[in-house]
């Protein structure tokens, strides 16, 4: 390097790398302004009464009428009410994801009993499926036990999903090592406490990002709510937000106001887990290639 | 068998589950797309009548046609976008985390905000695209009722959510990429061009590969998007937007079975429709994988 750092075309090159750096900047900057667009302009138009958007040309800057939407947003729709349920839904399904899950994955990475590939094996084939495929069965189960419109409707059918189990299994497999739980086992821990004491707190890395996946996913959730929550007093908030946009004459800046507010909270819960969160994202993606 | 209680017994909260939401359900649904049923009368089995009338529904037609248009509008730009972007960032040193968060966030917000967010900016009468046409002189476009832009209008919205996923897996994978290649390749010669197209790509193939499944499956499943955007209430007949033109199979599916009550027919939808992403993922894997041996 030192030596290539004295012949002329190594400083030529440098000098070169410059700009170029640039405009790997310059677009990553242009592609930022495009990815968080929306969120500035959905301010604006929160911030604004709808006639000002409306205007030609439209009042691009942020203005003082927020106060004014968000009341009519909770004259409109009850958003408390139905972010109430959203967290209801959204804690539960987490909670029981990350357990269920990790259990399941911890009796599959690190034991071997008979039955074990093929059971593992037709998750991989259910990973595959498009889940659509159950959703109207889901729904005749749910009225046959009389679960229609009832939050817990939302929650059983999302533990269902296989992709926790898969992902957590091999991290407990790299992650947890064999010596350790043979140790334990030698002082006299069962397979329970070996799960509590050793893989659990070893795990937390991934057990974050999959309660954040969780979350999100179930916060998120538009179709299977929108099936089976007949009852009016059990709306999610992606229900309610949806509800905001019907009709012809759209208080746009009503509506912005609603998105706003449903879609600061899980902004800010990503802000504050984001590094661990992608990090954990591409771990699976790319082991799952 | 005994001596693996503890084994079995730490899997079955999840199995129990699974056999009654998923496995039990995906199979049900198959047994009812030869069935006539309402959700309250009783079953009566007619064979094959509902693929059938499948294959003669131009509505069911339309809706495939819907789809693809929208999943090549959408899943094309994206990963291309997406590759470009992880190449620029995989060059860059600086604000690297910023990048990769801020190009990140619209994939973890939720979809009927982005619908609702689309609709509003891509308004015929009002939205701002409109209105800063008008400011050059341009007379308002009708994003929203030409068969056409309603799908370019979904997939831009889908493009704008999955660029940022697909670009962080690309990342991964261009680091996963030992530095001595590249060396190789510059002490042979080759310039950044060349370098892209006959080290990256290649090394990248199985992530490629990944991606394209992922998106194939996931572009064919749009739902949300036209629901909310041209859901004027349950009533209207006329979902999926003006000429039906926003009419996924997925929302057509959700028409049948939820809207009409014809279980049965949604069932055959749901199956056929599935029977179609398997064709179209096994094509594209062909695709990618003679890539590789040319």
């Amino acid at each position: 390097m030192t030596a290539a750092a004295t012949t002329r075309p190594a400083t030529g090159a440098r000098w070169l790398r410059r700009p170029k750096g640039l405009t790997a900047h310059i677009f990553l900057i242009l592609a930022v302004l495009i990815s968080v667009f929306p969120f500035v302009w959905t301010i604006v138009m929160a911030t604004n009464t709808t006639s000002d958007i409306y205007k030609s040309p439209p009042k691009l800057t942020f203005g003082s009428h927020l106060l004014e939407n968000i009341r009519h947003v909770l004259d409109t729709i009850d958003f408390f009410g139905s972010m109430l349920n959203t967290v209801i839904v959204a804690c539960a399904t987490t909670v029981l994801v990350l357990f269920v899950d990790s259990l399941a994955a911890f009796a599959f990475a690190k034991f071997d009993f008979p039955g074990r590939k093929m059971l593992f094996g037709t998750l991989l084939v259910f990973m595959m499926l498009p889940l659509q495929l159950a959703v109207l069965p889901q729904f005749i189960l749910m009225s046959e036990i009389g679960w229609v419109g009832m939050l817990k409707a939302l929650v059983w059918p999302a533990l269902s999903n296989a992709f926790g189990i898969f992902w957590l299994r091999q991290y407990i497999e790299n992650g947890v090592p064999d010596e350790l739980l043979d140790a334990a086992r030698i002082d006299g821990a069962g397979f329970f406490r070996q799960y509590w004491n050793i893989a659990l707190p070893m795990i937390r890395p991934a057990l974050s990002f999959l309660a954040i996946y969780a979350f999100v996913n179930a916060w998120n959730d538009y179709v299977w709510p929108l099936i089976v929550l007949t009852n009016p007093d059990h709306v999610t908030l992606q229900l309610e937000l949806a509800q905001l946009n019907v009709g012809h004459n759209t208080d746009y800046s009503m509506v912005m106001a609603g998105v706003l507010m449903a879609s600061i909270p899980l902004v800010v819960v990503f802000a504050v887990f984001a590094r661990g969160f992608i990090a954990g994202a591409t771990e699976g993606a790319v082991q799952g290639s | 068998m005994l001596s693996y209680w503890r084994q079995y017994l730490a899997i079955s909260p999840f199995y129990l589950i699974f056999i009654a939401f998923s496995f039990f359900p995906v199979f049900y649904s198959l047994y009812l797309a030869f069935q006539r049923y309402d959700g309250l009368g009783t079953k009566q089995f007619v064979g094959l009548q509902q693929f059938e009338f499948l294959w003669n529904d131009p509505v069911f037609w339309l809706s495939i046609r819907n789809t693809l248009v929208i999943w090549v509008l959408s899943t094309v730009p994206t990963l291309f976008g997406a590759l470009v972007l992880a190449t620029l960032l995989h060059s860059v040193r600086r604000f690297k985390g910023f990048y990769r968060i801020a190009l990140y966030v619209p994939n973890v917000t939720s979809i009927v905000a982005v619908a609702i967010f689309f609709g509003a900016v891509f308004s015929n009468n009002f939205g701002l695209v409109n209105a800063i046409l008008g400011t050059v002189g341009i007379s308002p476009v009708p994003w929203l009722s030409n068969p056409w832009l309603i799908k370019l209008v979904i997939g831009l919205l889908m493009t704008w959510m999955w660029t940022g996923y697909n670009m962080i897996i690309y990342l991964a994978g261009l680091q996963a990429i030992p530095q001595s290649v590249y060396e190789a390749a510059k002490m042979d010669g080759a310039g950044p061009v060349r370098t892209f197209f006959q080290i990256t790509i290649p090394i990248m193939r199985p992530i490629i590969l990944f991606t394209v499944i992922v998106s194939t499956i996931n572009g064919l499943q749009s739902f949300s998007e036209p629901q909310v955007l041209f859901a004027s209430n349950a009533a209207n007949a006329n979902l999926g937007g003006p000429g039906q033109a926003g009419l996924t199979t997925l929302l057509y599916f959700y028409q049948s079975s939820f809207l009409d009550n014809d279980y049965g027919y949604g069932a055959a939808i749901v199956w056929a429709f599935f029977v179609l992403i398997i064709v179209l993922v096994v094509i594209n894997w062909r695709i990618v994988q003679r890539g590789s041996k040319s």
